[in-house]
């Protein structure tokens, strides 16, 4: 298959960017969005120029550090998958695509294609964790915990932190990233301890930050690669109200 | 800070604060219709006429109004706000946009049809209100309603004011229920069926009451 990618080129944080034009032939339609990049950059470097910067690591959806805007949509076409899961079938042969890195004032884009995504790591340490007191693991059967519960709780810690929901947000919000995993704790009787200020902290840090505020467009639900559901957005505006106001 | 205030101006907090107000004047939209349901009695308005003097003369009902401008003023100060502060995270805007493809149209532009209502409200207010309460018209409420309504381009005006404000509230009614936590899956269909009476029926129901008069007036049963 044969492609024209309008890809977004910029030297450093501080520099100016723009997109620049480059033509792709004979990709297999098996190959994934990020192998057609792999055979771009290898085209370029050949001709001794300078690759372009994308964030890549597992290459099968678990870590979320890859993530393109392609043709508006973040990860692209293709529901429920990161941006390497995206096969070139999914594209009509001669195609034309856009590609854009995620666009948002807590994301600085740092080269091309990769951003700065440590807002979420801050939000991450505001409270994302259970603390851990030294002893003894538990046994798994020593907790019950409910399938239906657990199953919900699973679903929210299937967020990989790729920021989808941030890109494909009108107001870059990151709600639906926070709310998954205050959602996964606060199901479990593991995260109940730090419920309160769990939610109180994440959102106060969320909104330092600089992410906008949640408009319920439920365009990050549509675009994120674990389909991750707003109704865990409904779940974090619950533990807010309830760690503010009861 | 105290904790209702660093509520009150989180992000959450703010978006609570939009819903609740939504619904103190979406509340109010109910109360309206019903007295104005009264126009369709055949009694010359005489029922409505009599609710009418009422909702201007009785003391019970002047805190309720400054109330009902409070929340207005609320509404509008933060949703002006939010859309603020909204737009000036992605001042790059990507080149190619998506959001046909991820979301409805109606919660992308909540401010648009917002403000499109804020300027009928002013006409709205100016020709019934502020006319009736400030100006002796010298005309019942009821004469004034029908006067206005046998103009077929202030009617298209009020249609078309109704269209955007069942599209602001085709988004704002759910979104409310999402913002207080309480759109989880056993209360969706529920929710929606709820929200179809505030952006369809209600909006039709006013929608007759122009068109009644403009035909009574085409007709010459006025």
């Amino acid at each position: 298959m044969n492609f024209t990618l309008k890809i977004w080129r910029q030297k450093s944080r501080e520099a100016e960017g723009g997109f620049k034009t480059y033509a792709v032939k004979d990709i297999p339609p098996d190959a994934s969005f990020l192998e057609l990049l792999d055979v771009l950059n290898a085209d370029l470097i050949r001709k001794g120029e300078e690759p372009i910067a994308f964030d890549h690591d597992c290459r099968e959806g678990i870590c979320g550090s890859c993530g393109l805007v392609i043709n508006g949509r973040s990860h692209g076409p293709h529901k429920g998958a990161a941006t390497c899961e995206q096969r070139m079938r999914n594209f009509r042969d001669g195609e034309e695509i856009t590609v854009e890195p995620w666009r948002a004032k807590p994301f600085p884009i740092l080269k091309d294609l990769v951003v700065d995504r440590t807002a979420f790591d801050r939000i991450m340490l505001a409270g994302g964790y259970v603390s851990v007191r030294t002893g003894g693991a538990p046994d798994a059967n020593a907790i019950p915990i409910p399938k239906p519960v657990a199953d919900e709780a699973m679903d929210a810690a299937a967020c990989i932190g790729c920021g989808a929901c941030v890109a494909a947000c009108k107001n870059a919000s990151a709600m639906l990233f926070v709310a998954a995993k205050v959602s996964q704790l606060a199901l479990l009787p593991q995260g109940q301890a730090e419920r309160v200020e769990r939610a109180e902290r994440m959102i106060a840090q969320m909104d330092a930050e600089g992410f906008g505020a949640c408009s319920n467009t439920y365009a990050c639900e549509a675009e994120c690669p674990k389909k991750i559901s707003v109704t865990h957005i409904a779940r974090l505006n619950r533990e807010f109200i309830r760690a503010k106001l009861i | 800070m105290n904790r209702l205030t660093s509520f009150l101006t989180s992000s959450v907090g703010r978006k609570l604060l939009m819903g609740l107000t939504g619904f103190f004047l979406g509340s109010f939209l109910i109360v309206h219709l019903t007295i104005n349901l009264f126009l369709f009695a055949s009694d010359e308005g005489r029922t409505f006429d009599t609710y009418s003097e009422f909702m201007a003369s009785h003391p019970l009902i002047r805190p309720l109004e400054i109330l009902l401008f409070a929340g207005f003023l609320l509404h509008m100060v933060v949703g002006i706000w939010l859309w603020w502060t909204n737009r000036d995270v992605r001042r790059e805007r990507y080149a190619v946009s998506g959001a046909s493809e991820n979301s409805a149209l109606s919660s992308r532009i909540m401010f648009v049809t917002g403000t499109i209502v804020l300027v009928f409200l002013v006409v709205h207010i100016n020709t019934f209100f502020i006319q009736s309460r400030f100006f002796s018209t010298g005309k019942t409420m009821y004469e004034l309603v029908s006067e206005t309504f046998a103009n077929p381009w202030g009617d298209a005006f009020y249609l078309a004011a109704l269209v955007f404000l069942g599209y602001h509230l085709k988004h704002g009614v759910q979104s409310a229920f999402q913002t207080f936590g309480l759109r989880v899956h056993s209360y969706r269909t529920l929710i929606d069926w709820l929200a179809v009476i505030f952006w369809l029926l209600i909006p039709v129901a006013f929608a007759s009451m122009p068109l009644y008069f403009l035909w009574a007036h085409l007709t010459g049963g006025h």
